[in-house]
């Protein structure tokens, strides 16, 4: 109980005293302690047996849900002062419309409604929490170093806002650990909003036009999500008469259909999937710690999380194959997306979006087998793209770029940054690593369901494998070697990057134990069975596992018994393997590029078909849910 | 047989079966050409003769890469032969494959790179195909199993012919045969001179040959699951397919990578995912998970600690009704 209390309130305690910290020396200390408590607090709750009894709360919950009506209130009346600002009408009409809805619910029918369980934890809470406090620690930490290095020379130009920065960081925190122990709607709902207002306020951090531009879209997206948010609890309320999470997965599924089908979409939103995406890509103007913050531990998490919790009542029905067929379209989409950018941190939005959408696929097919690999891929997306963006973010501040070109022969200038970059990406797409595993578990489970769709699954990954290969590669090339940058990482840097590197090979070799204590149980709990992985497959994976941990050893030889020599360039080399003399005696330069695809792959279009046929799908889902089939 | 007797002939004899069938490819070629051709054994000879040549590297570390195909190519093989989980197979195989693209990159040569890029492509080309092909068998065995695929009753071409026949188009890539010689061609271009073995040598040069040896062994074995229950078939079946490989080699030019990508997925949709929606429609309903133990995603009933989260335990049947 305390556990679940403090994780909520710490973070949002220490948001708001960061914003008054002036002095870095304070707030390092602060964001440490905090980090490790909350850190050891998660810990701490995925020791205890769940799911555990919180209808007794220390306080009046009456007070506490006037209290979250006043937040809620405040924050509509905020976003309305912005969207006037920014002369923005969606806005001010989304906040209008979704505040006022609220206040009318709560004054209306819903002001008599008995809610027995405000909080609520379970295994699946658990993993998340233990997701948030420990990857999301880990990048407050890094956020120290790299702020400091931020408005150091690289981005002279943005006004330094550090404590607002940090206390937005842990605000978003606590607002996600709200979000994941919630039962009563209402309040999941106040975090749900919270999530959407960090987001906006922390895309926008260096206000630039294209920042205020991003941040405004992002907001109009999920407000639109938020409004469908407070939409379902209405429906909900209306047909079941319950605005308890559980009790409304428990209650006639015909009846639960259209709130569960609202909730999906809000999810959707939420989750950057097609037709919504192009908030996420356009969040990566705010620097790295957010991008991290947002692609993997909190925010599109929430929408996944959500998705994955409504699974039970769609199982099965039209709706919620379509939500299903969205994630699908989004996970293709994405994936071949991802091969034309050669911007780093672009590839790893859209490889974001693809893998959120393998997970909305799953929790739209919603059998317990799809809801056991869905959750697989929460946790091992969590890890690996939050190292992937750390990574970046660090080359970034040393290379002065994020084109992945630029990063040729990192592994000489940047070598110990190149070898977590390569863990990460492994993790992201290779055998044995989890994401492999997850999404393994999710063709099995697709095949299971309907078979048909499993055409989207195979087609996304072999995108996948292109665009994270081809990256790789460029990161082991060496056509002149580059200098060694000097001082790699900053210490909270390497604490999150060696932690998460670890965490991303930890993760492959205890997945058994993560899915057998955690998983199954919670998938047992809602389905009365669940699916796991078969013992002789976990003993090949590790075999396998332990055959590429041997390959770093292979390194022990290096350069022995060879003998060096230059590379055919197809003329005579001059001097090195870098330049040769052509047939025409001219002296050429060698340049080597990597493959977008560009004449075959364009971005723009294959977005607006993305969004086209999404935007159809989730109208016809609407559609559907008001017919009730 | 047991697993592992199958696992040891696999190990010792797919190098030596891999050599002869490359030995009768040069020579069938070279007739087709109106030449006389290399005696069958001159794949030996040629590998003999590059292990005892001198290591020469561009980079240090190139080298490494290749042991590891080389490594998880005969891994790949082995499951297979072991009769494990065919998904599991693919992965393994993708792995090899791509230990074999980067030590192209670690080369760091225009021509090794090209070819990798190029050998990327057709992964991405043939990889839809190959799980198809996977799923395809699931759907009529109901198990991913190669144990349980090669036990099955029933032909499965019968129920997969047009996934026998996308599968063939991706061998055609796999083998790296004309028109796809995209990333390493046995034939002079001067655009890719030797693709992305073009700076391996010696010893290196010898593993890739032999994982190729292994390789193209394991792929015929899996052209064998479609014929499996009558073996006598199958085995004819292989060796068709293989003698088709060559003539297709002989007969047709190279194609663009882009024709060949573009292609590749054309067949994949109108023949492996039309089998398979065809299938899906036939029987009615979907692949309902199977009731044996050692299958892939069997149910597994977990103890449930928390009694009272329990509340809607519902019954295993209610996944095979899934249709609507």
């Amino acid at each position: 109980m305390s556990a679940v209390l403090g994780l909520i309130l710490i973070p949002l305690a220490v948001g708001g005293l960061l914003c008054l910290l002036r002095s870095d020396a304070l707030r390092t200390a602060l964001v440490v302690t905090a980090v490790v408590v909350v850190g050891a607090l998660s810990c701490s709750l995925a020791m205890r047996p769940s799911p555990m009894d919180l209808a007794e709360l220390p306080f009046n919950a009456h007070t506490v849900s006037q209290g979250v009506m006043a937040v809620g209130i405040a924050i509509s009346l905020f976003l309305i002062y912005v969207g006037i600002r920014a002369r923005n009408a969606l806005v001010v009409l989304l906040a209008l419309a979704q505040g006022g809805l609220m206040v009318w619910f709560k004054a209306g029918p819903g002001a008599h409604v008995a809610v027995e369980q405000h909080l609520f934890v379970d295994n699946f809470g658990v993993i998340m929490a233990l997701i948030n406090g420990l990857v999301g620690g880990g990048i407050c930490l890094y956020a120290l170093g790299y702020m400091r290095e931020y408005h150091g020379k690289a981005h002279a130009d943005v006004r330094d806002r550090r404590p607002f920065f940090f206390g937005l960081l842990f605000l978003f925190m606590g607002a996600m650990f709200g979000l994941i122990f919630a039962n009563n709607l209402t309040w999941l709902f106040l975090f749900w909003e919270v999530t959407t207002l960090c987001s906006f306020l922390l895309i926008g951090y260096t206000q630039t036009d294209e920042a205020k531009r991003n941040a405004l879209r992002a907001l109009v997206m999920n407000l639109a999500g938020g409004l469908a948010f407070a939409l379902a609890i209405v429906f909900l309320h209306q047909k079941t008469g319950t605005i308890e999470l559980q009790a409304a997965l428990k209650s006639d599924k015909a009846l639960a259909l259209l709130p569960a089908a609202l909730l999906c979409f809000a999810g959707i939103t939420k989750a950057a999937q097609l037709p919504f995406s192009s908030w996420l890509l356009g969040a990566m103007v705010a620097p790295t710690p957010v991008s991290a913050l947002l692609h993997s531990s909190t925010m599109v998490k929430a929408g996944v999380y959500l998705v994955l919790r409504m699974a039970p009542v769609v199982e099965g029905t039209k709706v919620g194959l379509l939500v299903a067929l969205v994630g699908a379209v989004t996970f293709v989409i994405g994936s071949l997306a991802a091969i034309t950018a050669s911007d780093a941190k672009r590839v790893l939005a859209w490889s974001t979006v693809a893998n959120l959408g393998l997970i909305v696929l799953c929790g739209g097919i919603g059998t317990y087998e799809a809801v056991w690999a869905g959750v697989l891929l929460i946790i091992f997306h969590a890890v690996a793209k939050c190292l992937l963006f750390l990574c970046v973010g660090v080359v970034e501040h040393k290379l002065h770029s994020r084109d992945i070109e630029s990063m040729a022969g990192l592994v000489v200038s940047m070598p110990r940054v190149s070898v977590m970059m390569q863990i990460g990406m492994a993790g992201m797409f290779l055998a044995p690593f989890g994401m492999l595993i997850s999404k393994w578990a999710v063709l099995k489970a697709v095949v299971d369901a309907s078979p048909v769709l499993s055409v989207f699954v195979v087609f996304g990954s072999a995108a996948t494998l292109f665009f994270w290969v081809k990256w790789m590669g460029k990161l082991l090339e060496v056509v002149t070697p580059p200098p060694r940058v000097s001082k790699e990482l900053e210490t909270g840097e390497a604490v999150a990057l060696y932690g998460l590197s670890a965490a991303t090979a930890l993760a492959c070799l205890l997945f058994p134990l993560i899915s057998r204590h955690y998983i199954e149980p919670f998938v047992a709990g809602v389905y009365g069975l669940s699916a796991s992985l078969e013992q002789g497959n976990v003993i090949i994976m590790i075999i396998m596992m332990a055959l590429v941990l041997l390959f770093p050893i292979t390194f022990l030889n290096y350069g022995r018994g060879v003998r060096v020599t230059d590379a055919y360039l197809g003329g005579a080399n001059v001097q090195s393997s870098t330049r040769f003399r052509t047939s025409a005696d001219t002296v050429q330069e060698v340049a080597i590029g990597n493959y977008y695809l560009h004449n075959l792959l364009n971005e723009a279009k294959l977005a607006w078909w993305g969004v086209a046929g999404s935007a159809v799908l989730l109208g016809l889902m609407f559609l559907l849910a008001l017919l009730r089939l | 047989m047991s697993p592992w007797t199958r696992l040891l002939i696999y190990l010792v004899a797919a190098p030596i079966l891999g050599g002869l069938l490359a030995g009768w490819d040069r020579r069938i070629t070279a007739r087709m050409q109106s030449r006389q051709g290399p005696p069958i054994l001159q794949p030996f000879y040629d590998v003999l003769k590059l292990w005892k040549k001198e290591n020469v590297v561009v980079r240090r570390s190139q080298n490494y890469y290749i042991f590891f195909f080389l490594l998880f190519t005969v891994f790949t093989g082995g499951l297979f032969f072991a009769g494990a989980d065919l998904l599991l197979v693919i992965f393994a195989l993708t792995l090899a494959a791509i230990f074999f693209v980067l030590g192209a990159y670690k080369a760091s040569s225009p021509y090794s790179f090209v070819g990798a890029e190029r050998e990327l492509i057709q992964m991405m080309a043939y990889e839809p195909m190959v799980l198809l092909t996977a799923i395809g068998m699931y759907m009529v065995t109901k198990s991913f199993h190669v144990h349980d695929i090669a036990g099955h009753g029933s032909l499965l071409i019968f129920a997969l012919p047009g996934v026998f026949l996308g599968f063939l188009y991706t061998l055609e890539i796999k083998f790296r045969k004309s028109p796809f010689d995209l990333s390493c061609s046995h034939h002079a271009h001067q655009e890719l001179v030797r693709g992305i073995t073009t700076e391996f040598s010696g010893r290196s040069l010898a593993m890739i040959e032999i994982a190729h040896w292994y390789e193209n062994v394991f792929l015929l074995a899996w052209v064998f699951l479609f014929f499996a229950a009558m073996p006598a078939l199958g085995i004819v079946m292989s060796v068709a397919v293989f003698l088709f490989m060559i003539f297709v080699d002989n007969v047709f030019a190279r194609l663009k990578w882009q024709a060949a990508l573009k292609s590749a997925w054309a067949v994949t949709v109108v023949l492996g995912f039309g089998n398979i929606l065809v299938l899906s429609l036939w029987s009615g309903k979907p692949a309902a998970p199977p009731a044996v133990v050692d299958a892939p995603s069997a149910p597994v009933m977990v103890e449930t600690t928390t009694p009272k989260l329990a509340a809607q335990p519902l019954p295993a049947t209610t996944t095979t009704d899934r249709r609507n």
